[in-house]
């Protein structure tokens, strides 16, 4: 085996790849090979490291310099410099935003410093299509671990008193559900892997199978093994053709290693694993309607129980959890339970990843304990609101979860405590909200999310959106009336209490967590017809400011509705009964004399 | 009188080889329905007929599985197909008003497709490329951070 003086980590998440990260990996190649340094250098790439909103970005070893931001010919340069010459390139480092030092590793820089990675522990480290390489990680160590020495029992105690519970959303306590199903009659029996990420905007699930996806396979077969199972079924979504494929070729690579199929390490334990690919529906997201799917069918839900684990797959026992939640199993496995009850909060055991959007600096992927607060998430990690903007609430757990307001920041983040808000965990979206956002159209926007995926199946979901939807649209469009705002409580704890599955039960949460928190903006779009983020746009009024207009004549141009009146050189002024609202006008004005109220 | 397939000899030979490997599998519909909607780019009814007799399942519930994922389509497609994404974090950087750009730039709604049959729009819920909203796929590709502005630079890229 060759021995390399440096490994210059690539990432290939999603982000980096939109950011072009394609074409810094082949500059970098380029110019290795055209400095001869081939036998020295490797360029290695890798799943999501978590910093998006900086790619692409490369990680240099032995030093773990990281590089940001990079184009094509800031490869030639950092490998000409740095990789040549074993000078680091300063202008490419991380710089701090409080005071603009550069930070050149990982542990300088806070994103990185304050996390934990249990989850996340491979991904953006390793080459995910390289086995050998999660081998060395450590890896199906602890499958090993458990075919040569532990009773199936003692793997389900294990789980169990680790506390880990479901990463999807729920928080079931995974340990409980492995016992039901290893003691449910029935077989053969099943293991599935949720990886059909529906809720707009989480990427953790993508981001472990795109990163380290043999770490969901050996958690899937150590599982397999505790309940009697030989056969898994992972179900992602065809939005994910990335993922689809390391998948499959680690599915590939384990079976030639020995490490999935037939008679596993010669123990007589068998274990196969199979994908399928979802077709574009976010309710397959619960599990009784994503076994449907598996089984061929529409992706409806059906009542529980009796709950999967009894009777999911063919009717058959069958253990369903997150991507997320199975990444966790092996690391609780090789440590032993008592390291991973070690972290986290009384209730809520180990870490949880959170993918940061929406109106932060540093978006990305971090995994922080559990019981880390949010403003240390948004603040510490997440760098805080761009453009000096005001942060006004972070929304957890899409379309099923709520909004928190600034005042619940300092609030530990678990299972427990977001429930108690009107949020919920989910599967850790977190979209940042700042003061430009207008929670009746983010509530509006969940419900036709909602209305819009609802299977049909039951009316409280398929009737009970839509009204709520027409509701939110009418105050949207200043149309609001006295009463709106009790009617929409009164709908949205009907639909909670009958709804038939996980997707209309926490549909009206957007929407019942916003009238809690925000009522005022409620009220200002009933009663004043104002939208005090300006955002809605049948409600917003454009003036111009008579003092700071010159009559150029630009937005009298550009007004497509032709509202928009003056004599050249003095002050203008817009029609209200003509305008369209499209703020053209405002964008183009050069002296910043139009303004909405 | 001799029936001819007039629906191009090498996609028919494809779809034969595809339901063959799965003839009589129910469970098998939405992979099926996959990878025949990649051969012919969407799915034609005497593709679903031809379907639903192989793996022994009624046109009905063929139907049904079709309209039921937003991914299958009955409608033929544009040569470059523009995915909006319009999930949450998507939303709050303005992936509305690219939307509206987009249907002004090529005067077509979300699920239609323009009349020279370059581009096929649409709106999805979420790429999972959150950290870079507002974000578009057009084919394969993924841009992100779009400004109303890059859009006509980014379609001319695609023109043939």
């Amino acid at each position: 085996m060759n021995l390399y003086r440096a490994h210059v980590l690539v990432c290939a998440g999603a982000g980096c790849i939109s950011s072009g990260c394609q074409g810094v990996k082949n500059a970098l190649l380029e110019s290795i090979s055209r400095l001869g340094l081939e036998r020295e250098v490797k360029v290695v790439e890798t799943g999501c490291m978590g910093p998006c909103d900086l790619g692409p970005v490369i990680v240099v070893y032995p030093e773990g310099v990281f590089y940001r931001k990079l184009k094509p010919a800031d490869a030639v340069e950092i490998a000409e410099e740095h990789l040549l010459k074993g000078r680091v390139v300063e202008r490419l480092l991380y710089r701090v935003p409080e005071d603009g030092r550069t930070a050149a590793t990982f542990d300088q820089i806070d994103f990185f410093k304050k996390q934990t990675r249990i989850a996340l522990r491979n991904t953006g480290i390793i080459n995910p299509e390289s086995v050998e390489e999660y081998i060395a990680r450590d890896g199906y160590r602890a499958l090993g671990k458990v075919l040569s020495s532990m009773s199936p029992q003692e793997v389900i105690e294990c789980v169990k008193k680790s506390g880990l519970r479901g990463r999807g959303g729920a928080g079931f306590p995974t340990g409980l559900k492995w016992e039901f199903s290893a003691k449910a009659p029935g077989s053969p029996k099943y293991v599935v892997c949720n990886a059909d990420e529906g809720d707009p905007g989480a990427f953790m699930d993508r981001s472990i199978l795109e990163g380290d996806p043999h770490s969901v396979l050996e958690g899937m077969a150590i599982c397999g093994y505790a309940i009697g199972a030989n056969q898994g079924y992972v179900y992602v979504r065809a939005e994910y053709p990335l993922a689809v494929q390391r998948l499959s070729l680690a599915i590939e690579k384990a079976r030639e290693y020995g490490l999935l199929g037939q008679n596993i390490f010669g123990t007589g334990f068998s274990f196969d694993v199979e994908i399928r690919v979802g077709a574009g529906a976010f309710v397959c997201g619960e599990e009784t309607a994503l076994l449907a799917s598996i089984e061929g069918r529409r992706g409806e839900p059906r009542p529980r129980p009796p709950f999967p684990a009894q009777s999911g797959l063919w009717g058959k026992p069958t253990v369903i959890n997150n991507v997320e939640t199975w990444a966790n199993v092996p690391p609780i496995i090789l440590n032993g339970p008592e390291w991973f009850a070690s972290i986290g909060t009384e209730k809520s055991k180990g870490t949880k990843v959170f993918a940061l959007a929406g109106k932060v600096n540093n978006t990305g992927l971090v995994e922080v304990p559990m019981g880390t607060t949010l403003r240390e998430i948004i603040f510490d990690l997440g760098g805080g609101i761009p453009g000096g903007k005001q942060f006004k609430a972070v929304q957890t757990g899409g379309p099923s979860g709520g909004c928190i307001p600034a005042r619940y920041l300092d609030v530990p983040v678990d299972y427990e405590s977001l429930t108690q808000l009107g949020a919920i965990m989910g599967s850790g979206g977190m979209i940042v909200l700042d003061e430009d956002t207008c929670m009746v159209d983010l509530a509006r926007f969940f419900l036709e999310f909602v209305q819009d995926e609802s299977c049909g199946k039951c009316s409280p979901c398929r009737i009970g959106t839509k009204r709520m939807l027409e509701i939110l649209e009418r105050i949207t469009r200043g149309e609001g009336r006295d009463g709106d705002i009790e009617l929409l409580e009164e709908l949205g704890h009907h639909i909670k209490s009958s709804a038939l599955c996980g997707l209309g039960q926490t549909a009206p949460n957007p929407v019942l967590s916003t009238i809690r928190y925000f009522r005022e903006e409620y009220e200002a779009h009933i009663y004043q017809k104002k939208c005090p983020a300006r955002v809605c746009r049948e409600l917003v009024v454009y003036t111009i400011d008579e003092e700071k207009c010159n009559g150029c004549g630009r937005c009298r141009v550009v007004c497509p509705a032709g509202a928009i009146f003056g004599e050249k050189k003095k002050p203008h002024r817009i029609e209200v009964e003509k305008c369209i609202r499209c703020g053209t006008c405002m964008e183009k004005c050069k002296f910043s004399a139009i303004y909405s109220l | 009188m001799a029936v001819t397939c007039q629906c191009g000899g090498e996609r028919t030979r494809k779809l034969e080889a595809l339901l063959d490997r799965y003839r009589g599998q129910p469970q098998a519909l939405i992979q099926v329905l996959h990878q025949a909607q990649e051969i012919y780019g969407y799915l034609p009814r005497e593709v679903l007929k031809k379907v639903s007799l192989a793996l022994n399942v009624p046109l009905s519930q063929v139907y049904g599985v079709v309209s039921f994922y937003s991914f299958f389509t009955i409608h033929p497609k544009g040569r470059h197909r523009i995915s909006v994404c319009k999930g949450t974090a998507c939303y709050v950087r303005g992936a509305e008003q690219l939307l509206e750009h987009l249907r002004e730039e090529l005067r077509i709604k979300p699920g239609e497709t323009t009349a020279d049959g370059e581009f096929s729009l649409e709106v999805v819920r979420c790429l999972g490329a959150c950290g870079l909203g507002p974000v578009i796929m057009v084919d394969e590709d993924v841009h992100a951070r779009v400004m109303p502005e890059r859009i006509p630079d980014i379609l001319s890229a695609y023109r043939s």
